[in-house]
Order: C-alpha cells, then structure tokens, then sequence
C-alpha cells in the first residue's frame, strides 16, 4: 500500500506541476486540468482512500498557486470526486469512451462553477475558449488512464485490483 | 481498502460539509481578505513545485551567463561603462536639481518629499489563471514585502502584490481587468484613473469627457492618489484618442510602458514620507509595515500623500513650462 500511495502522491504532484507549467498564451488557454483527471482516475482506483476530503485540499492548493479566490476550485474538484465516489462502481466497468463522455460533463460542471465564481467576482472571461480545457482534457482521459493504471499495476501490491 | 460498511460521516455529508466550507472560505477572502494567513501557509507547500518548474529557465540563464565567451562579457562591459558614464552625468545634474528642490521645500515649509527604497526580485516563470494578470515573486513577507506593495521595472510600473507568502509573492499587473491605478497626464496635469483591460498592452481612461485635454503619445504618470503607488512614475502612454458622438466619455487607450511580458527582474518599491536627511527613520517605516495590518499601512499613508500631492502637480507644472 505504501507504494501505491508513493506512486499515487508522485502523479498528482506531476499533474501539479504541468497544471503551472510556464506555455505561451495561447496553449494555456488549452491546458487540460491535469489535476483533476489524475484526482479522477485514483478515486476510481482506490474510492474509500481518495475521497471528498482530500478532493477539497487538492483543490485549496490548485487555488493557492492559481491565485484564484480560495474555494473557489475546491468546490469544483469537491462535487466532481463526490459524484466519481457514488457512480465509481459503473463508471469501473464502464468502456474508455463512455467515461471519457462522463468525465466531460464532470469537467463542465467544474468549469462551470468556476465561471460562475468568476462572474460574480465581475472578471467573467469573454471567450468560448475558457470552455477548452474541459474539452483538451475530455480527450487526454484514455491515455491518463491508461499510463495511470499501468503506473499502479507495476508499483502496486494490489495486483488483483482490476483498476 | 473496501469496506462494506462506511465509517465516519457518510460522503455525501462530507461533501454537503466542504460545499458549504468552500463558500464560506470564497465569501471570507473576497469580502474580508482575511484567508491570507492560511493562503500563505499552504503556498509553503506549493512553492517547491513552483521553484522546481522555474528551474530549467534558471538554468538557461545561469548557463548563458556561464558559457559567455570572454569576447561577449568584454563587450558588455565596456557598453555598461559607457552607459554608466551617461547615466552618472545626467544622474549630476539630478542631485543639484534635488537638493535645489529640498531646499525650496523647507524654505516653503511644506511635507519632506516621499522617499523610495527599493529591491531586486526574480519572477517565477509559472502560469496562472491565463484569464487574470498575475505574476509570482521570489520574494516574500520574509523579505519585508507588503499587501498592495507597488512593483516597478526600468521602465515604469508594473502592477502591485495582491498575495503575500513567506517566500513568494504574487502581483497583478496593471492590465489585469480588475485593476485600476490613478495617474495624471504629465503635460497637463490632468488626472485620471487607467484601468487595465485584460490585454497585456492595453490600458483605458474611463470617464474623461469629450473637452478633456488628451493627445496620441501623452504621457501617463502615476499621481500618488489613493497612496498605494509612488508618485511620478511613468506608467504608460495614450495610444488611441477617439470621440464618439453619441458616447458620454471620450474612449482614450493607452500602452503601458513597463516591459509586462518580457522582464525577468521586478523591483519592489518601499515608500514612506520620512525627515529630510535621515536615513534611519526608513528602516523604522518598513518595521511598522510587518508589524501593522498592511491594508491599514496603506490608506494611512495614502490620505497623508494626498494632502502634498494636491499641491504638487501645479508646482511640478510651473518648473516645467
């Protein structure tokens, strides 16, 4: 279990770090929200271990180094593990592609909170752009996944796990 | 780790609890700012990631420093000597004009003129929000830096620091779309309010009327008002002067002039109003920023420059004509 949670701490701090990744401007409006796809796949691998809780302080953190208002990506990141938490059994054995449609409407919904917060805060973006994340994202969650469970396949103990 | 049973509070409680603590946290620090502490405290733990993303372009730096060839580094030297030179002859003339003015001061018995202190930081090469205009420091409250600190580059202001962590500090430029800074147009003495637009060239004048007197290539300074800049800095200048008939104000752009984009090194701008001639009575004006509320500090400050600078322009106005 150890190494699993090694393993586990080790990719979201990657996925932390591409998420401040210094890209030009115009690639970082496409940035996928790394975070959260790695937070996704390892509260679908391990849903009694990764949960709301630690969702939420995953979230301050992207909010700290963001310099967004506080919470304001906690709630998302909160809403989507939760939903992760209460379908993960179908979700398991569910095909890449109808994940993937999943992890898309997840992401929107996070995307969506955050402009919604933002749009409060009277800085609402003018763009259709702001919504490409989600998309980028949408698209890089098979291959996420697959480097994620082979990541855990050879460090993990687990083996008969098939997540 | 499966359980058939769920320990502890259900999740979807949980989830209910820390929906309702991120709104609470998201009213706390957009009315109150007060999640500063906590915010710095968690920056602790992401500023490694932030210092190891900077690495490789620091490295870049450090090995284009190191593998100048000797030929290079003469080169630059000798243009920096020349430049020195230049620098030092105008730098003269400043003095006396300084002193003169000083003088003039005390003879008048008005306010001692507002001294800068100033320090060298580094950006932090990491993305934010690419929707805000946010840049990260490498220093920090240890460093003595301040809520709503003004930073400057060789060629005028930057932004101010909005985020303070020990080590790091984030500043909004002055084109971020919420920020706005008062400036006064230096052939004029107009003042004004730029407010930034989201673009990392473009500044606007809001709320200036049609008669207001306003060219192409007017230079913005900054006029101290609200005390959160130094006075008299170059800020940027007006690019576009439209009038459209039907409009209540004139639509005035400006460019600012600072190199928001391409500086690497920022310099951060302690201000106080201390007496003539001393020197120690800095360093106790930076002691009372850490200890006081940095906020408080501020407006303080502010309403006591608005009272010289009131005075100021019109005299500034008369040397120059």
């Amino acid at each position: 279990m150890n190494k699993t949670l090694l393993t586990g701490l080790i990719t979201v701090i990657v996925a932390f770090m591409l998420a401040i990744m210094p890209l030009p401007d115009w690639a970082a409006r496409f940035r996928p929200d790394w975070v959260t796809l790695v937070l996704i796949y390892w509260a679908l691998a391990f849903p009694f271990r990764v949960g709301v809780t630690i969702a939420w302080f995953t979230g301050l953190l992207l909010d700290v180094s963001y310099g967004t208002l506080m919470g304001q990506h906690a709630i998302g990141m909160v809403l989507v593990i939760y939903i992760i938490h209460i379908q993960h059994q179908r979700l398991r054995v569910a095909s890449l592609l109808q994940q993937a449609i999943v992890i898309f409407f997840l992401l929107l919904l996070k995307q969506l909170l955050t402009l919604w917060v933002d749009g409060m805060l009277g800085r609402a973006p003018d763009s259709w752009l702001y919504f490409m994340p989600t998309l980028t994202s949408t698209l890089l969650w098979p291959w996420t996944y697959l480097i994620l469970r082979d990541l855990r396949r050879k460090f993990s103990v687990a083996k008969h796990n098939k997540f | 780790m499966q359980t058939l049973f769920a320990r502890g509070p259900s999740v979807t409680f949980r989830m209910v609890v820390l929906v309702i603590a991120s709104i609470a946290l998201m009213t706390a620090d957009h009315r109150w700012h007060s999640l500063e502490m906590v915010r710095s405290t968690l920056s602790i733990v992401v500023y490694p990631l932030q210092y190891t993303i900077d690495l490789p372009i620091k490295l870049y730096y450090w090995a284009d420093e190191v593998l100048s060839s000797k030929q290079e580094l003469l080169e630059k030297n000798r243009e920096f000597q020349a430049r020195h030179l230049e620098t030092r002859v105008q730098l003269q003339k400043l003095d006396i004009i300084e002193k003169e003015n000083d003088r003039l001061r005390r003879l008048l018995s008005a306010t001692p003129k507002i001294t800068e202190r100033l320090l060298i930081s580094e950006i932090i090469n990491v993305d934010v929000d690419p929707y805000r205009q946010l840049i990260l420091l490498n220093k920090g409250s240890n460093h003595g830096v301040y809520l709503g600190q003004p930073i400057i580059d060789a060629h005028g202001i930057m932004g101010q620091v909005v985020h303070v962590a020990p080590l790091s500090a984030s500043a909004m430029l002055i084109t971020d779309a919420s920020h706005a800074i008062p400036v006064q147009i230096d052939r004029t003495g107009l003042r004004a309010v730029a407010f930034g637009t989201g673009k990392i060239d473009q500044l606007e004048l809001r709320h200036l009327p049609h008669n207001a007197d306003i060219q192409v290539g007017d230079l913005l300074i900054s006029s101290g008002l609200g005390g959160v800049f130094p006075p008299n800095y170059p800020v940027a200048t007006v690019s576009r002067v439209e009038h459209i008939i039907g409009e209540p104000f004139a639509t005035i752009e400006a460019t600012p002039l600072a190199q928001l984009d391409k500086s690497r090194e920022v310099l951060l701008v302690w201000q106080n109003t201390p007496v003539p001639g001393t020197d120690g009575s800095e360093k106790k004006a930076i002691d009372n920023d850490d200890n006081s509320s940095a906020d408080e500090v501020n407006s303080t400050a502010g309403e006591a420059n608005q009272k010289t600078e009131n005075v100021k322009p019109v005299t500034d106005g008369d040397n120059s004509e």
